[in-house]
């Protein structure tokens, strides 16, 4: 049964159409994940599923409620976890959990008994009672996490849940998701520009301009790229690749200084094509199909701007930092 | 619309924080301070007392004005913040409704200014003001009205300020005009025709004067009350109605 039903939802901003006619269907308990680069659409087609934004036509359905006219049930339906921090870092991790607790209207009671739980879950007990400002960034996303599950939601939204974390956290987070799921029966969506990070999903949507590119399991998905990518370096990498045509019928093409080409079982056809080659190879390495070569395959480019987003959060939370201090 | 729990969890946020954070609370005393016995004292040895009150004392109700200015601005602008830094998300993705999130800014705003009023009563012992209970209940009652008012405004522009930048070019160019031309520091009768209609416009002219009604009791102008006290009590509040009713509109509409 499907928990989410998206159809042909379109957002325009003036002249610039953020989310192009999308359509697709979450299924309740899934993991599914939408990947693309920066600008791609992601966040915005969350912020229409959140009740943020109203779409410019089309539909967008959680748990039976409209998202533009039922506002009201689809928050209480929902949990989530933003780019940016959402906490209020004046305040204890307590507070926070209380105030989240108070505005899904929990009865005093079961919000106590509810932090206490969702503390314990993210494993931060002993920080209960000290001020968010003191905490480091995967710590604070452990707070967002237990605050957006709180109200037990139905659906877990997660945008770019570990943007900015180093890759050390990034693991335990999704160490913790993991755990997560399998306890508590939950939805998760998620976006991401991060490539291993959307290896967890069950499915993934490609999202690239605002539309959908693909949309299947991780595993199906990188078998649209045929094989694995071998990357040969020769002394003579002109006549390799006449060579390489010619005994195995496959067209390798050059790059970095090298021969790029795509094969099945790569790590059994890599003594075979060294075997067959009459001149000296300086370097052979084996790639298998990551869903960045998906996303090179499907649009030509590979999802750009990885470097320059993170440098940017770098910039931003510099930028908040420093006017914290003044305040 | 209104939810209750909401908009108790909003002031308790407030409140805690304004608690909290040290640096506030004792800004709150500094700048009356400086004021009262800087320029006050400074000032007043060139203006002789009339009606039986000093400089200084005429211009301690404008100093619970000045307070209750800052205060209220100052807690509204914190929604610039909230917003940010992210956490007005927080308010606005929850199942309550944009009206809740405004009262309870409102509440928060207001009772944080009369606190901070009340809190520069403390100084009325060094400016030989007599105080009687029922006075002070009047005082608080009239800060709260005036903090409404101001609180009001401040959401209302807070609502429409995108960024934190902004906040100088309100400082400079509401705020402190808003002081300087409220009868805080000089009386309204006395001062150009120009800058006395800009005066005659601002809401915390007639809180102040109001407060003067209360605390200079028998004082005449000058140095004393220049309008009727019910007159100046329905002006406030009816600018605090129109105020509130932007400010939800508008937050409803921004958001």
């Amino acid at each position: 049964m499907s928990i989410i039903t998206v159809n042909n939802l379109t957002k325009k901003f003036k002249s610039l159409t953020a989310v192009d006619g999308i359509s697709f269907a979450v299924n309740e308990g899934e993991v599914f994940g939408f990947l693309g680069p920066n600008g791609a659409g992601k966040t915005t087609t969350i912020n229409i599923l959140c009740t943020l934004l109203s779409p410019s036509s089309g539909r967008a359905e959680i748990a039976g409620f409209d998202c533009a006219k039922d506002p009201d049930q689809v928050r209480t339906s929902i949990g989530l976890i933003f780019q940016d921090t959402t906490l209020d870092v004046g305040l204890t991790a307590y507070e926070n959990l209380k105030f989240h607790a108070y505005l899904y209207n929990l009865d005093r009671r079961l919000a106590e008994k509810r932090i206490d739980e969702m503390l314990a879950v993210v494993e931060l007990q002993t920080r209960k009672h000290d001020l968010v400002k003191n905490f480091s960034g995967g710590m604070k996303r452990r707070l967002e996490i237990a605050r957006g599950l709180l109200h037990y939601p139905r659906v877990l939204f997660l945008d770019e849940p570990t943007i900015g974390l180093d890759p050390q956290t990034r693991n335990t987070i999704w160490d913790f998701i993991n755990t997560l799921r399998s306890k508590e029966k939950i939805t998760v969506f998620m976006t991401t520009h991060y490539m291993e990070e959307a290896e967890n999903c069950g499915r993934i949507a490609i999202i690239d301009h605002g539309r959908i590119i693909a949309l299947d399991t991780p595993a199906k998905l990188k078998q649209m790229v045929h094989g694995d990518v071998i990357h040969v370096i020769t002394t003579d990498n002109q006549r390799a690749l006449a060579e390489i045509q010619k005994t195995f019928s496959l067209a390798a093409r050059e790059e970095n200084g090298g021969l790029v080409l795509e094969t099945e079982k790569g790590d059994e056809f890599i003594p075979k094509l060294l075997h067959s080659l009459t001149m000296q190879t300086l370097s052979v390495s084996l790639k298998k199909p990551t869903l960045n070569d998906v996303f090179l395959k499907l649009t030509g480019r590979t999802i750009r701007d990885d470097v320059v987003a993170d440098s940017k959060e770098v910039t931003r939370e510099f930028v908040r930092s420093h006017r914290r201090a003044q305040r | 619309m209104i939810q209750l729990r909401p908009i108790y969890v909003i002031c308790m946020r407030e409140f805690i924080k304004f608690f909290r954070e040290k640096s506030r609370l004792l800004g709150t005393l500094a700048r009356p301070v400086l004021w009262l016995f800087v320029v006050g004292n400074g000032m007043g040895s060139l203006i002789r007392p009339r009606a039986g009150f000093s400089y200084i004392q005429f211009i301690f109700p404008g100093m619970i004005g000045m307070t209750i200015l800052f205060s209220s601005i100052f807690s509204s602008i914190s929604i610039v913040w909230d917003r940010e830094f992210g956490f007005m998300k927080e308010m606005l993705v929850a199942p309550i409704s944009r009206l809740s999130i405004v009262i309870g800014k409102t509440l928060s705003g207001t009772l944080i200014s009369v606190a901070q009023a009340v809190i520069i009563l403390v100084f009325i012992p060094f400016l030989g003001i007599h105080l009687t209970i029922r006075q002070f209940f009047e005082v608080v009652a009239v800060s709260m009205l005036v903090s409404f008012c101001i609180t009001s405004l401040g959401i209302l522009i807070a609502a429409r300020l995108t960024s934190f930048d902004g906040f100088n070019i309100i400082m400079n160019f509401l705020v402190m005009p808003m002081l300087f031309l409220s009868g805080a520091m000089y009386p309204v009768t006395s001062m150009p025709p120009a800058l006395r209609h800009l005066t005659l416009i601002n809401p915390l002219t007639y809180g102040i004067d109001a407060l003067k009604h209360i605390l200079l009791r028998n004082g005449t102008p000058p140095l004393g009350p220049e309008f009727p006290l019910l007159l100046d009590l329905f002006i406030v509040a009816v600018i605090s109605v129109v105020m509130l009713t932007f400010a939800a509109l508008s937050f409803r509409r921004k958001e």
